[in-house]
């Protein structure tokens, strides 16, 4: 049975008053190698329905997996219980309405151990090449091919197949003391130069042979693009505007309301999500499994486009639900999956920035990413695999890993340079969130709260 | 004891096996393993007394795992038909034939013996035997409890989960097992002014059924009685001066820096260097395996497959081993790791301790916490008495902001509650604490463990590691325990205000 012929069963099917279904086929391929040698590897399929029943003001959501044709009345007769059994849902509104989209009928995409077939052979030359220098390589290569598939009882058909592809690779001297990280989001792995990242790790070794000790305090830092990206993800995904209409976040206005119109970041960076630009492109609809704070199952094939969450460093919009853009007076802007910053027009790259730094340090990436105060948005975290210390435009050494404690918010207000935005891979985030443009960033006075030992 | 659900024992387990392990050995895998899961989660959300969300989502398939020319080959499936499965074993010999390039070291397993046999966990009602409206109308009572008592908002969930396996492999293993557990929290919020707070229940998650929420191991209503004071004792309370304080911990929040300085840290495969480029190594390197100091004289440290309620708890681990307890700290002193079967041979350590875990079936077994736990002293203090050996300290309550660098040596930790200690009393709530330590600074700084009766076994439902990301439950131990000198921050002056 196709997903289109599960979704139309489940929908002709009695018992609600309205119903949303939708299919997710999933699969998978992935390899892992650590020390120059494959560690784990694997390929697998998934394949998921989610039925939301609407009776009267109650909603209930089931999901299965691997549902066969004739199980498919049980799930939808579980969710139409649930529905029934249920309490009036806050964020009902009506279904949003549609028509057949003109790709509903093309089968579902898939992946498999096959898209590896070129990078699998250019990692093993890598390997040897660490082996026969003394270092090693670790990492992991994967390809997830999600097809999702949304229908409503109002006639909305609509689906997207998300390619998500992404490559680490963390290179190690023989004795373990210097470690240099790169990382890539790719749709397909075509566009993944092996060779070309491995020489990237190679100058960060060699940058790594001379080692500086340097207190905690407060420094000029340039952060790239891959570790702005995890300060701004996490940004992002505590801008839910009910949270902040109801006072819990950052974004929340003493005294009631929201800082939506707030001026956050003396630069004009703009921060925003567009399903269709280039390289990051993503779903052009809301999929919503179950209702949250976030997100609700009533906005199922909702329309995105592009949406600025800063706009010329002031804050524009919060994440929505229509059932919260109602309650907080702002407008309807849904989560979108990628997220892409932008300073002023001829920002300079890394490199240039590097070299127009007298001293400061410059950073790889950031780790274990935690939130301290919801009020501040105050994060603590790690620096990992090379801190460089910059003096007189060149890098002039590695330097000891710190603990920080910062907030992206107040950091925004702080920033003094932003560079030229690129494609990068978050090195936290990149289990949840892989599509990021962003632009490496100066901040004058970056908290480098106490030295970890950690290299 | 409870039964394993007929409706799982109804799926064609060992027809479906045998199929796997029939294809597998004729394509000339050196040892082959079938594993079928099915995994049942529900969670409800309520904000302010009402049901904001709820999910009921199963995940069943099944996976074959087999060594080929010393490559392992892993490939999941749906389908539930021997033909499906056979083919499914068949793309497992692929992956390691496609593989086999990239692999430098031949893939070995430490002996077990065979087992078969059937494994429940320890718990009386089955939560997805209770209606979903009986749920969500007692955290709505308690949220009205707490509404009702002047705070602002009530978050409250359940996250429930039946865990399902039937594992059977080549050398004659054929295991089948059930385990539920459950997560029930409430979160109040309040605003002072400016400053907004909240505060959570310190109830665990535990390896129970739906008798936790009605009784059975802990006193919710209880609980729920003391939040909204504590709450705006604690948003009134003074912000703490930064600076060195001895410390009392109480198990709500040590388990946490156990799980991330001790759990993480004395996981083999992360001291081997397999999880250098995601979770990271640790400090604790195999070398110093019986010379590491860790902690103080008095700190001992057991992992366990086997404690009753234990969210790590198993009959057989997920590559055919029995659940097993060992020691990993013995009187300071690092004397073990946790295992899988390669790693145990791989570095001469005999049979494994049976830490390999998947957390679905579209994943392969990686090397997983066991309960990790810090041993009471017999006899050893209360809580009370602990406190009454500080002089100017700071009592310690509840887990919130963790964080921990991939070395495992530099963390820190803020909580739920923090309580001035002065001449050994309680003197008051703090405001704007965390705590900062070096893993083995921490551990000997230790003066003192609290006695069996201060034992508690906390733990989390979604400990991450490895590439595919997997989540695995698992708890920790611990009794109340004292620490000298721990360095203590401000965090409203770490965010520069």
């Amino acid at each position: 049975m196709t997903p289109q012929e599960v979704v139309e069963r489940a929908l002709a099917l009695p018992g609600a008053d309205d119903r949303v279904v939708i299919v997710d086929e999933d699969t998978t391929a992935n390899l892992r190698f650590a020390g120059n040698t494959l560690t784990t590897n694997g390929v697998a399929r998934g394949s998921r329905l989610t039925v939301v029943s609407i009776v009267g003001a109650g909603t209930g959501v089931v999901s299965r997996s691997g549902v066969t044709p004739e199980q498919i009345a049980d799930v939808v007769g579980a969710a139409d219980q649930a529905a029934r059994d249920a309490q009036p849902s806050e964020d009902a509104r009506p279904l949003v309405a549609g028509e057949v989209a003109a790709d509903w009928d093309r089968p579902a995409e898939e992946t498999s151990i096959a898209v590896f077939r070129d990078l699998a052979p250019a990692l093993g030359e890598a390997f040897a090449a660490a082996e026969s220098g003394g270092g090693r390589l670790y990492g992991f290569a994967e390809h997830l091919v999600n097809s999702v598939f949304v229908g409503t009882s109002t006639g909305l058909r609509r689906r997207h197949d998300q390619p998500t592809g992404r490559l680490e690779l963390n290179a190690k001297s023989p004795d373990m003391t210097r470690s240099a990280w790169v990382g890539a989001a790719t749709r397909d792995f075509t566009d993944v130069d092996i060779a070309a990242l491995d020489a990237t790790l190679a100058q960060r070794l060699e940058w790594a042979k001379r080692k500086i000790d340097l207190p905690p305090g407060r420094y000029e830092t340039l952060l790239p693009p891959g570790a702005v990206a995890d300060l701004m993800i996490y940004l992002y995904w505590s801008a839910g505007a009910r949270d902040a209409f109801d006072g819990r976040t950052v974004f929340a206005k003493p005294g009631g309301g929201t800082r939506v119109g707030e001026e956050l970041a003396k630069l004009p960076i703009d921060l925003y999500s567009d399903p269709a630009r280039a390289g990051v492109e993503c779903g052009g609809f809301t999929v919503a499994h179950t209702s949250s704070r976030e997100q609700s199952v009533f906005d199922n094939g909702f329309d995105l486009g592009r949406t600025k969450w800063i706009a010329d460093g002031r804050l524009e919009n919060l994440i929505q639900t229509r059932h919260s853009a109602e309650v907080t007076g702002l407008a309807e802007t849904p989560a979108i999956d990628n997220l892409i910053m932008e300073g002023p027009s001829g920002g300079r790259s890394l490199e240039e920035m590097i070299a127009a730094t007298e001293r400061g340090l410059l950073l790889t990436c950031l780790w274990y990413i935690r939130e301290v105060d919801p009020q501040t948005l105050l994060l603590t975290g790690l620096t990992r695999d090379g801190v460089y210390l910059v003096e007189n435009g060149e890098v002039t050494g590695e330097v000891n890993n710190f603990r920080f404690n910062e907030s992206p918010v107040d950091l925004l207000g702080r920033i003094t340079e932003v560079g030229a935005a690129s494609q990068t891979l978050p090195r936290e985030w990149n289990d949840y969130f892989t599509r990021t443009i962003m632009p490496p960033l100066r901040v004058p006075d970056f908290n480098m709260s106490t030295v970890s030992q950690a290299n | 004891m409870r039964q394993i659900d007929p409706d799982f024992l109804a799926l064609p387990l060992r027809r479906l096996a045998d199929a796997a392990l029939q294809r597998a050995r004729e394509l000339g895998a050196e040892f082959a393993a079938f594993r079928l899961e099915r995994v049942r989660a529900e969670t409800l959300r309520l904000f302010d007394a009402r049901l904001e969300g709820s999910s009921d989502a199963d995940d069943l398939g099944f996976a074959v795992r087999v060594v080929k020319n010393g490559t392992w080959g892993f490939a999941g499936g749906i389908t539930l038909t021997p033909e499906a499965v056979a083919e499914v074993a068949a793309q497992a010999i692929l992956v390691a034939e496609v593989s086999a390039p990239l692999n430098r070291e031949p893939i070995e397993l430490a002996a077990e013996p065979v087992h078969e046999g059937v494994w429940v966990s320890a718990y009386d009602v089955d939560p997805f035997d209770v209606p979903l409206r009986e749920k969500v109308a007692l955290l709505g009572d308690w949220s009205s409890g707490l509404l009702a008592k002047g705070v602002d908002h009530v978050s409250a969930s359940l996250m429930q989960v039946k865990e399902q396996k039937f594992y059977a492999d080549s050398a004659g293993t054929v295991t089948t097992q059930q385990r539920v557990r459950v997560h029930p929290a409430l979160t109040a919020m309040k605003t002072e002014g400016s400053t907004f707070d909240d505060m959570r229940t310190l109830a665990p998650p535990v390896g129970r059924g739906y008798e936790y929420l009605t009784g059975t191991g802990w006193d919710f209503p209880a609980e729920l009685a003391e939040l909204p004071d504590l709450l705006a004792e604690k948003l009134a309370a003074p912000s703490v001066k930064a600076g060195a304080y001895d410390l009392v911990v109480d198990p709500s929040n040590l388990w946490l820096t156990i799980h991330e300085s001790i759990g993480h840290a004395t996981e083999l495969d992360r001291a081997l260097g397999y999880e250098a480029a995601y979770a990271g190594t640790s400090f604790a390197t195999f070398d110093q395996l019986g010379e590491l100091t860790y902690g103080s004289p008095i700190m001992n440290v057991t992992g366990d497959r086997t404690a009753e309620h234990g969210l790590a708890s198993v009959g057989w681990d997920d590559e055919g081993v029995e659940g097993q307890r060992f020691d990993i700290v013995r009187d300071g002193t690092l004397v073990g790791y946790q295992l899988d079967r390669r790693m145990a041979l791989l570095k001469g350590l005999g049979r494994s301790n049976g830490c390999a875990f998947a957390d679905s079936p579209g994943h392969p077994p990686i090397q997983r916490m066991a309960n990790v736990s810090l041993q009471p002293a017999e006899g050893g203090p209360s809580a009370e008495e602990l406190i009454a050996g500080v002089d100017d300290g700071i009592y310690v309550l509840g887990d919130k902001s963790w964080s921990i660098d991939m070395q495992r040596y530099n963390f820190q930790f803020t909580g739920q509650r923090f309580y001035k200690i002065e001449n050994g009393r309680l003197a008051g709530q703090l405001r704007d604490v965390a705590y900062q330590a070096t893993t083995t600074d921490f551990w000997r700084s230790m003066d003192a463990v609290g006695g069996p009766e201060t034992y508690v076994l906390g733990g989390a439902f979604n400990c991450g590691k490895g590439q595919p990301g997997q989540v695995a439950p698992v708890s920790h131990g611990c009794p109340s325990a004292r620490f000298r000198g721990v360095k203590i921050l401000n965090t409203v002056q770490e965010g520069g205000k």
